[in-house]
């Protein structure tokens, strides 16, 4: 890649090849089912972003932002907390495939009993002294990451009669670029809760609704000590380049 | 290239606050930085009310326009004491504060962009992040040329992307929805 300094200042502008959209993916923000979406959708239609060196490029974090019992939310306190101790681990990749190395994780959920560490949350399940909810790690070279936690359980709330949040943790990724930034929720296999779950059920097509899904992996499962659940994440990934087509075309010439 | 399709996106919900803020999420730069300025503004919802359990996150370009990360065709380069990512949780009061640099001017793919800064915004509510963007008010001539606010026609809409002043800074109130609404993008 070229470094001069004079590149900086090339009059015709600086082109840089994107990220790929994937709005198919996502749930739209304005959905009945979660009421509260009602006044939190913008109503004017998104304003297409050419994506530009800002869009591409995003913080590096480094490991100076993860302790190193960060990825372990059973430790850090007194004694372990109570549930079943189960480790939660996976790759980041992008959409072509690509690992997504030395990027930032972070994770928090609800304990064993279905309540968060949260002054907001006071529904009549008890708090455990030995659980915060929360922990961080960075990707391998290889993209994965892995954590170490008790299975969250399920909570009430008041969306609509009876309803009931299917148990879950929440990532928030950041990727490499501006685009790839990801906040989402990893969902246990066979959860009665779905068929009512406006959040399960946002997103509009079902293939995707599984790709939020975590499998029960026997092989990472570590005996006589946690059960092993392998969730991959996949993040947007880049387009080609003109210029890189142009040297496919050249190759194949040859 | 899409041969693996990506994972669907999902709210942060009410209890964001266990998992997203950071100590120092609010300080893209330290306090008494030379240049230092203070980006504040309200959150507000369809009804006017503010958005208390929401979180804004900034990143953009340091004063010469450049950045850290090896996408960056001009080559990588850091700006010391300066991490160019701002993140910070609303309050009581659906008011978010971050202490950045002013960029520079980002060149794109038709010529120079005016400074700004892109801005995500998660919320309860929120079944995925918004994105705007904010730019600056002295800037009027960068800005009456800039590509991205030049794509939006109507004035009034492209006038919520520019941050008022401040006496430590600006001021960046975003309207999810409704009067005023901010121009969101889609990325």
């Amino acid at each position: 890649m070229p470094t001069a300094p004079d590149a900086a200042s090339a009059p015709s502008g600086l082109y840089v090849p994107g990220y790929v959209r994937d709005h198919d993916t996502h749930p739209p923000l304005d959905h009945p089912g979660y009421r509260s979406t009602a006044l939190r959708h913008p109503r004017r239609p998104p304003t297409l972003l050419p994506h530009t060196l800002t869009e591409i490029t995003a913080p590096v974090l480094g490991e100076d932002r993860v302790g190193e019992h960060d990825h372990d939310l059973t430790r850090g306190h007194d004694g372990e907390p109570q549930g079943q101790r189960i480790i939660v681990h996976g790759q980041v990749r992008d959409s072509g495939g690509a690992a997504v190395p030395h990027t930032l994780v972070e994770v928090w959920q609800a304990n064993a009993a279905g309540r968060y560490r949260h002054t907001g949350d006071n529904w009549p399940a008890p708090l455990d002294p030995h659980f915060t909810g929360v922990g961080r790690a960075m990707t391998d070279a290889e993209g994965r990451y892995r954590f170490v936690t008790v299975r969250p359980g399920a909570y009430p709330w008041r969306n609509h009669r009876n309803a009931w949040r299917p148990a879950h943790i929440h990532f928030s990724l950041f990727g490499r670029a501006f685009t790839q930034r990801l906040v989402t929720q990893m969902y246990f296999p066979d959860d009665p809760l779905f068929f009512q779950d406006p959040m399960w059920n946002s997103v509009p097509d079902p293939r995707a609704r599984e790709r939020m899904l975590a499998r029960y992996d026997h092989d990472a499962t570590r005996p006589e000590w946690a059960l092993a659940y392998r969730w991959d994440i996949v993040l947007r990934g880049r387009e080609q380049t003109p210029f890189e087509s142009d040297e496919e075309i050249l190759e194949d010439d040859e | 290239m899409s041969t693996h399709p990506t994972t669907p996106a999902q709210t942060v919900g009410p209890y964001l606050h266990i998992g997203l803020p950071w100590p120092d999420g609010p300080y893209a730069v330290a306090e008494g930085a030379p240049g230092a300025v203070w980006i504040r503004g309200t959150v507000y919802d369809g009804a006017g009310e503010p958005v208390t359990d929401a979180l804004v996150e900034t990143w953009q370009a340091d004063p010469q326009g450049r950045f850290d990360h090896p996408d960056d065709p001009r080559g990588a380069r850091s700006h010391p004491g300066f991490r160019a990512f701002g993140r910070c949780p609303t309050g009581a009061d659906g008011g978010y504060g971050i202490l950045t640099l002013k960029p520079g001017t980002v060149p794109g793919p038709h010529g120079d962009q005016a400074p700004h800064i892109d801005v995500s915004l998660f919320a309860r509510g929120m079944l995925h992040r918004v994105v705007t963007r904010l730019y600056f008010p002295e800037e009027e001539a960068a800005n009456a040329a800039d590509p991205v606010l030049n794509s939006i026609g109507d004035p009034d809409a492209r006038a919520t992307l520019v941050a008022g002043a401040a006496p430590d800074g600006y001021r960046f109130d975003i309207r999810i929805q409704g009067d005023g609404e901010t121009v969101f993008f889609d990325v």
